[in-house]
């Protein structure tokens, strides 16, 4: 009865989204007020539903009703509660119906924190994202349908895999969703202003902090993806470049070019156009992913089953909405160049520079995920396009980014003040230098984390000159508004991800050893020493959990459980121990006994000494920060419109004494 | 269908059945360790194709890091151990596709776009400045920010 | 114009995601095309399965085509593969090696003794060293290999009914077109 009306909830969401995407354009396009003012109630109202229906299904799992198909394929007697909760989006049906959750949550967010926007726009705004929830929710409705029921109901269900029985999975796909789905704002924006035609410069300044919390989770998520392929997905690894890695990694590329671009359009005016396309982009690479995921178009580990049927609903839905959109700009995208001229030298080319090495290194990742499809259309013969390709093409990109960066703050708008820019320079370079001897001593020559260190000091010291540079020039409380703090933080990430990505990949030590009980092997200056298996049990799960004992200079530092566990349905997964530290990981896995009848006997053993991979995630998160800080922004706030127009003039009471309009 | 849930099962949820990925070798030195485990990351295995042959569990893994590794002792050359690979499992199991016409568009399409992204930048910006100079170059906001 | 680049860029992708959903529909995506099709068999020389005293190599199966199939007791589709091979293969009318690949002898006899043995000899890999210059990777695979040691043919998984009439047939018809 209640999975009937968890279905019965999507069919209303699906009614009330299309009256959510089409009455208020609808209304906005006549002129129509009463019709403008049915998008919140609307979109409230789908929200309403689409969390309904996602709580019937949690409720599904959490009680065990195995009468729901999708609840006995993914979960089963054994599932402690909390991954039957996270079996919830364990596979694609689910998934969907989080992808539809979260696009009301956005819709809701928006609907509540528009106040100060005019009518009209946020008709046109969450219309939009109605017509998008149509899509998902007809799709999820006709092909993807989470509440069928199986019949007779089995006694007991499937698993959910494994390698998803972990928080990883439980955190993963909501938050790079929240930015993934997050997009759609910007786009949702764009969209509207290219169909008011007005192209207001305002609407870039309203759209600024919905991109910078879209874009901080979706580093978010791309963070927790990557940590959690890490420590449990198995071998160290934290980035594959798989399909579905890129997926999630070209819209977040796109996403800082688009940032910045922002930036440029709301400040100066200049550029609106390409901003506009970048929006555009960055949903249109989201929805993409999800297409790519799921048509079985590519091959990927993360990949969902493959069906035609439903690649084909795809394709069809991403050809409306990103063509439509793509038409629409083609139409109404303003042509002549507008806003404020600048120089050659000036922040206005810097960001541009720094948009192209972006928008080219997200293209290169399509070019790269696609190709072994582009193969097989030309008839090239099977090519597989890995690591060694993205990798190295990524870093030849990103390396004249990452010597622009540190000049960014110090770039005016306009015209930049050539004195500060050398001065500037010559600090960071001398700092960047010195670094990469005393490096070149520390890691015996390896060239890339010298490269590695002199890069991260060149972006952290430049940084750290204009945060000294602001603290000495402005007085207190004028120092760092939340935009500028924002973007401090995010570059300061930036240098801590180089430590992290060049030193780790450098300078890791992996070893696979044969040891016996009480045999020692050394890896990157500690000694491992194999003190046999015991075995364990967890609630789904039983284990062969070796115990090994780190030692430095003959001192025990710590000891390790790696397992290999064996789940009630025979699989067989291991879980690795690590030792996490701020400046290096120890990492040992588990293999397999060298002889298979006698566990007490000898086991072979994977050792790893990883410097300083813990930066990687940090500055991830660093970026995030500013992301979010950013986002917080007062300007970007502002109370009503008719206050905003008042503030533009000099004598306005919204501005204290001594401030400058932003 | 069903050959694919045989991929799935073998692939995406690691069976006991024959080997491990970690296979402790026999290595002269820690130089030729080292080798061993780059070049094995740069080959993908043939069975569970979304794993290099370094981390993969297929049995197949196992037996072709055997024959990279006695390759390796042999004296065989990195390109010698990719050749004969590749002769076998074809240009597949190759993770860095080989410089030649058919990968091309790959390998340089992204600078051809560069350079066509640079052209139209260097178009704007050289306009703009223009702009600039016949202007006032007014740095309007005294706070920059 | 250029404001139309993104449109007929995206319209391009357009086309090769449905070029990607219809290929799909014909192809096994895993399958990996053998570099190996119309080039000399490996060179080969096993010992027989039970009896290892007793070898066959490359040379003695020349003169007349063959299948080779791939097979093994931990090999699941192999069982459900096998019926076919035991009627309308055998009945195509070639010899039938079998190809032990990776098994333990005592299992690999027991499993042709519950489920029959439709092979004329069988070869016993049980390292998977002549496999890989087969470039085999899975089980079942069946080689079909003419009288010249050329191989022909090869199907990655279990032989189906569809794939004795679409593939295995035209390519015998076309070895018979050969043969004056």
């Amino acid at each position: 009865m209640i999975p009937e009306l968890g279905q019965f909830a999507l069919v209303l969401a699906l009614i009330l989204a299309l009256a959510q995407g089409v009455l208020p354009i609808v209304g906005a396009w006549r002129g129509n007020a009463a019709l403008v003012a049915t998008a919140r109630p609307t979109a409230a109202g789908q929200a309403v539903f689409v969390f309904a229906a996602m709580a019937i299904l949690i409720y599904a799992f959490l009680s065990y009703d195995f009468s729901v198909a999708y609840v006995a394929d993914n979960s089963n007697l054994a599932l402690p509660w909390y991954y039957r909760v996270t079996a919830v989006w364990g596979a694609h049906e689910g998934s969907m119906l989080l992808w539809v959750f979260i696009l009301n949550v956005w819709s809701l967010a928006l609907a509540a924190f528009s106040r100060h926007l005019p009518d009209v726009f946020v008709a046109r705004v969450l219309g939009v994202l109605g017509l998008i929830g149509v899509g998902f929710l007809a799709f999820i409705l006709f092909t993807s349908n989470p509440f069928l029921r199986e019949l007779p109901m089995p006694a007991d269900g499937g698993d959910l895999n494994p390698v998803l029985q972990d928080p990883g999975m439980t955190f993963h796909p909501p938050v790079l969703y929240m930015g993934y789905v997050g997009f759609s704002v910007a786009f949702a924006f764009s969209i509207a202003a290219l169909l008011g035609g007005g192209m207001e410069q305002a609407w870039v300044r309203w759209a600024r902090p919905w991109t910078n919390v879209a874009w901080a989770f979706l580093t978010l998520g791309i963070v927790a993806g990557s940590w959690w392929a890490y420590a449990e997905l198995g071998w160290g690894g934290w980035w594959f470049w798989d399909p579905v890695e890129n997926a999630s990694f070209m819209p977040w590329l796109v996403g800082v070019a688009l940032i910045h671009a922002q930036a440029v359009t709301e400040k100066r005016g200049s550029l609106p156009a390409w901003t506009v396309l970048l929006s555009l982009f960055a949903f249109s690479l989201s929805l993409l992913g999800t297409f790519l995921v799921r048509s079985g178009v590519l091959t990927s580990v993360h990949a969902f089953a493959s069906d035609p049927r439903r690649g084909l609903y795809i394709l069809g839905f991403l050809i409306i909405v990103i063509g439509g959109s793509l038409l629409l700009y083609a139409i109404r995208a303003p042509k002549v160049a507008t806003g404020k001229p600048f120089a050659a030298m000036s922040r206005e080319t810097g960001i541009m520079i720094a948009n192209l090495l972006f928008t080219t290194a997200a293209a290169m990742v399509l070019l790269g995920t696609l190709f072994p499809l582009i193969g097989d259309a030309l008839n090239l013969g099977r090519v597989s396009v890995g690591p060694p390709y993205f990798g190295f093409l990524f870093v030849l990109l990103m390396a004249p980014a990452v010597l622009l960066l540190p000049f960014g703050p110090y770039l005016r708008w306009g015209r930049a003040e050539g004195r500060q820019l050398t001065a500037m320079a010559l600090r960071a370079g001398v700092a960047a230098i010195v670094c990469a001897i005393a490096a070149a001593f520390f890691a015996q020559g390896h060239l890339r984390a010298i490269a590695g260190v002199a890069g991260a000091v060149w972006v952290g010291a430049g940084t750290l000159a204009y945060v000294v540079k602001r603290w000495r020039e402005m007085p207190r409380g004028r120092r760092f508004p939340a935009e500028m703090g924002g973007m401090l933080i995010a570059h300061a990430g930036v240098a801590i991800f180089l430590i992290g990505v060049m030193l780790s990949e450098s300078l890791s030590v992996e070893r696979d050893v044969r040891l016996a009980p009480g045999e020692v092997a050394s890896v990157g200056g500690y000694d491992f020493r194999f003190d046999g298996v015991e075995e364990t049990e967890g609630p789904n799960w039983r284990a062969d959990e070796g115990i090994v004992t780190i030692l430095r200079n003959g001192k025990t530092v710590g000891t390790m459980h790696p397992q290999k566990r064996t789940y009630s349905r025979g699989q067989v997964q291991t879980e690795s121990a690590i030792d996490a530290g701020l400046f290096r990981d120890i990492y040992v896995a588990l293999g397999e006994p060298m002889d298979a009848n006698d566990v007490s006997g000898a086991w072979a053993v994977r050792l790893y000494h990883k410097p300083f991979v813990r930066w990687i995630w940090l500055g991830g998160l660093f970026m995030m920060a500013g992301g979010f800080l950013a986002a917080c922004e007062r300007r970007f706030r502002a109370k009503k419109i008719a206050a905003e127009a008042a503030a533009a003039k000099p004598a306005s009471p919204a501005l204290k004494a001594g401030e400058s309009p932003a | 269908m069903r050959p694919f849930l045989v991929w799935l099962a073998l692939c995406l949820l690691p069976l006991l059945a024959f080997a491990q990925a970690i296979q402790p070798l026999p290595f002269r030195d820690r130089a030729e360790e080292v080798r061993f485990q780059k070049l094995s990351a740069e080959l993908r295995c043939p069975m569970c194709q979304n794993e290099t042959l370094a981390d993969s569990n297929a049995p197949i893994a196992h037996d072709l890091r055997r024959q990279v590794f006695e390759m390796i002792q042999a004296g065989k050359s990195d390109d010698e151990i990719k050749t004969y690979l590749v002769d076998r499992y074809s240009q597949f199991v190759l993770y860095k596709p080989p410089v030649e016409p058919s990968t091309w568009l790959l390998w340089f399409g992204p600078a051809v776009l560069l350079a066509a992204g640079a052209i139209v930048v260097a178009i704007q910006v050289r306009r703009r400045a223009r702009q600039a100079s016949a202007s006032t170059p007014a740095n309007d906001t005294e706070d920059d920010w | 114009m250029s404001r139309l680049l993104p449109l007929f860029a995206f319209l391009l992708l357009v086309g090769l995601f449905g070029f990607g959903i219809w290929w799909n529909t014909q192809h096994d995506q895993h399958e990996i095309v053998s570099p190996l099709i119309d080039k000399p068999a490996p060179a080969f020389s096993l010992p027989v399965l039970g009896e290892p005293a007793r070898v066959v190599d490359k040379a003695s199966l020349l003169g007349k085509p063959y299948f080779l199939n791939v097979f093994a007791s931990w090999c699941i589709e192999c069982v459900h593969e096998h019926p076919m091979l035991m009627t309308d293969v055998k009945q195509l009318g070639l010899p039938i090696v079998g190809f032990n690949y990776k098994d333990d002898p005592q299992a690999a006899t027991a499993w042709l003794e519950e489920h029959g043995n439709p092979f004329d000899v069988i070869v016993a890999d049980r390292d998977g060293r002549t496999g890989i210059d087969f470039g085999v990777y899975a089980a079942p695979e069946t080689f079909l290999v003419d009288a010249k040691g050329v191989i022909r043919y090869k199907r990655i998984g279990p032989i189906t009914p569809e794939v004795l009439e679409k593939e295995i047939r035209p390519a015998l018809a076309a070895l018979a077109k050969e043969t004056p």
